[in-house]
């Protein structure tokens, strides 16, 4: 039976986690992820959710935690943001190299100095390369419905998997959403075996270490694993659709047929992006909008695609790669790189530190980036434009 | 403990059966790598062991091969106690759930060098016993970080010579005074805090089993002579730990639910001197330091004396 409700994003998380029947939850508190383990905390003490929660004293530990129970066998999540993931950053090497399924939500927020709660993508930026399987969602009910797929693609292909939420946009806001039953869910997540746990009556050494001689066939086999995991990733995004008539792409697109100019963005301002689109086309202009939902590994292929017949490619970064300008628009050049026939990219940099994004920002962008694009094909030099700032 | 004809009776008294394989990496005359030994021997099969980053570590886990015949893991370098965490509460709610048997009878064990134990990991080990999980945590103290060539930790005794407490115009070497790591676990109230030596095999074996049966977290620091570092000839190790618990360097006790009781009470100390002249790293000690050392050594002896209600 389908249950439409209102949902705070962290709940919406919450509920999924349950649902999972997760054994094992372990996080230290972080605005704006707090909600989230708040709640899972509440559905433990009620009994709502059969799990130990380890109190952590700090992320370094919440990750370890995760990496040891997911090495006794256990199901395990935990959530972070921001400076949170930055004290666990040396810790989530660890789950990928050692395929462990850790599920983990991070509410993407600034990074310190000056302190900021508040929304942008510099925490995501500075994990990119951690191995994980990354997702994005938009809204509440994706947050959900990823978060469920999560656990079933990291426990089949054995890597760890995270879904980005943007903080407080989706963490703390309330949206209609549909609630699968308790049972369509675990229906949907077989229970959890890894083909090598901790246990005494088959005891294996995990964690050895290793010496030039083979440190790089493991980094060579994790990586052809890794690149391997797409077509899992996108067979449980279309068996969930399949079940409960919600359908999740690598890339998505919003009105891109013959689209000449299109957006491209990742996390909540989508949907921004989105309105903005539209008034757009009502002016009878030819754009359209690519999403990202899959961050890592990179869907290169649904990517290309996406792209194959735009003639201006317009980035919006949430954060800043000092002295490089912006870290999505630097992968999506490289991304392209090679094609015969590539767009234009013009790259703006927004949205930092919870700093918001209009219909008419991104309508300025379309705009801007036109003109940009004239600049391009004289040869000049285009520099990235931060938006909003005022001087 | 003098056991006469140890030699006859020590077979019987221990398995013969090694947990922790022969053909290891440690150097010659290596007081962690028979700590470990011994260890195991007392752990017996049914735990899991996470082990730190250090020299336990690397002489036992060179890819493709393992000294490890227990179910084993290492990850990183301060964080042994929080993995151990995860470990053990996966198992607790697995039990509780019916995916493992509730009677399986594993024990969760974690091993640290000093470095991952008083100075990276103590966070993570304070917070592990805090919380009060269910493990014994045993910390191979050889006085410094050992693994990345001889530096200093807040384990390393005043005076000592390390890489990075250098012996120059301005320096004695180490400048602090070692931290008194059993101390600050015995402040969490946890139910086992003991102190141990190779050199006191039985003693030691005893103790390991003590804590593993212990409901809680249980902890216990071990003086791992470490010829490499102390600069000691290789044949000395077991002497050296002899000497420790003789001069009153490094005592042997336990505490058991907050009672103090000396495992090896010693009526008489011997002088510091006898200890100290066997290693290169204490060479540049004069009459004057070393005589400083011997006040703080009985200083602190006598407080575990009272401690223990030992006249
Ligand atoms: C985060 C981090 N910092 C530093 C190191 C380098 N490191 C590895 S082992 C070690 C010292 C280990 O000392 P100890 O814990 O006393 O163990 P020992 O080798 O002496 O047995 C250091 C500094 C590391 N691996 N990780
Ligand atoms: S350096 Fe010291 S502790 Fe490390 S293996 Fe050698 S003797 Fe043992
Ligand atoms: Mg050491």
């Amino acid at each position: 039976m389908k249950k439409v409700v209102g949902l705070e994003g962290s709940f919406a998380i919450a509920e999924a986690v349950r649902m999972a029947n997760t054994d094992v939850i372990s996080a230290y508190p972080i605005t704006p992820q707090t909600h989230i383990v708040e709640r899972l905390s509440e559905m433990v003490a009620d009994g709502d959710l059969d799990a130990e929660f380890i109190c952590v004293e700090s992320e370094h530990s919440a990750m370890s935690a995760c990496v040891g129970a997911s090495a006794a066998g256990a199901r395990v999540f935990t959530c972070s943001a921001g400076q949170g993931l930055e004290l666990m950053h040396e810790v989530l090497y660890i789950p990928s190299s050692m395929r462990l399924p850790v599920v983990a939500v991070a509410a993407n927020r600034a990074l310190s100095a000056p302190l900021s709660v508040w929304c942008d993508h510099s925490d995501v930026m500075a994990i990119r390369d951690i191995g994980w399987i990354q997702m994005f969602a938009e809204n509440n009910q994706q947050a959900f419905d990823l978060t469920v797929c999560a656990y079933r693609i990291a426990e089949e292909v054995l890597f760890p998997t995270m879904v980005h939420i943007d903080g407080f946009f989706l963490s703390h806001v309330i949206e209609d959403m549909v609630l699968p039953n308790d049972e369509e869910v675990a229906g949907f997540i077989p229970e959890y075996k890894h083909p090598f746990t901790l246990d005494p009556d088959n005891p294996v050494s995990m964690g050895c270490y290793a010496p030039p001689f083979i440190y790089s066939e493991t980094k060579k086999a994790q990586e052809v694993a890794f690149e391997s995991t797409h077509s899992k990733i996108q067979e449980t995004w279309k068996e969930f659709g399949d079940l409960f008539g919600r359908y999740y792409l690598p890339v998505e697109q919003y009105r891109m047929e013959d689209a000449k100019i299109a957006l491209f963005t990742m996390g909540s301002f989508s949907e921004t992006a989105m309105l903005a689109v539209d008034e757009l086309r009502e002016e009878g202009k030819e754009v359209g909008l690519i999403r990202l939902r899959l961050w890592r590994p990179f869907p290169f292929k649904e990517f290309r695609d996406a792209v194959k017949d735009v003639e201006l490619l317009v980035v919006l970064d949430r954060a800043v790669s000092f002295g490089m300008g912006g870290p999505v628009c630097s992968e999506v050049k490289s991304a392209l790189y090679d094609l015969r026939k590539k767009p234009n990219i013009v790259a703006f940099i927004g949205g930092l530190g919870g700093r918001d994004i209009s219909v008419n920002e991104f309508k300025y962008m379309i705009r801007e980036a036109q003109e940009k694009e004239k600049a391009i094909e004289r040869g000049e030099d285009v520099e990235v434009e931060m938006i909003g700032i005022r001087e | 403990m003098e056991i006469e004809q140890e030699d006859l009776f020590a077979p019987r008294l221990v398995t013969t059966e090694e947990l922790f394989a022969p053909g290891h990496r440690a150097c010659i005359g290596c007081g962690e790598a028979l700590a470990v030994r011994h260890v195991c021997k007392a752990l017996g099969k049914n735990v899991i062991i996470v082990t730190a980053t250090g020299c336990v570590e690397i002489i036992s886990s060179l890819l493709p091969q393992t000294s490890w015949r227990v179910a084993w893991i290492h990850t990183l370098f301060e964080n042994v106690s929080a993995v151990v965490s995860g470990v053990e509460s996966g198992y607790k709610a697995r039990k509780r759930k019916g995916k493992v048997p509730a009677a399986k009878d594993v024990k969760f064990v974690g091993f640290g060098g000093d470095g991952a134990t008083t100075d990276i990991g103590l966070q993570a080990l304070s917070g592990a016993m805090e919380r009060g999980h269910d493990f014994l945590y045993c910390c191979f103290d050889n006085e410094a970080y050992m693994n990345t060539g001889i530096q200093r930790s807040s384990s390393t005794p005043y005076g000592a010579w390390t890489t990075t407490a250098p012996v120059g115009k301005k320096s004695i070497g180490q400048m602090t005074w070692k931290k008194n790591m059993p101390e600050i676990v015995v402040a969490h109230r946890i139910p086992y805090v003991a102190t141990a030596s190779p050199s006191y095999p039985f003693d030691l074996m005893a103790k390991v089993k003590r804590g593993l049966e212990t409901k809680g977290p249980a902890y216990i620091q071990i003086l791992s002579v470490c010829p490499t570092g102390w600069r000691c000839a290789p044949d000395l190790s077991i002497e050296l730990g002899r000497l420790a618990a003789e001069t009153g360097v490094f005592p042997l006790y336990e505490v058991i639910n907050g009672e103090y009781r000396l495992t090896h009470d010693l009526p008489e100390l011997k002088p510091i001197k006898e200890y100290l002249k066997l290693q290169g790293r204490f060479k540049h000690l004069t009459d004057d330091a070393i005589e400083l050392i011997q006040t703080r050594v009985e200083e602190d002896y006598m407080k575990l004396k009272a401690k223990a209600g030992v006249k």
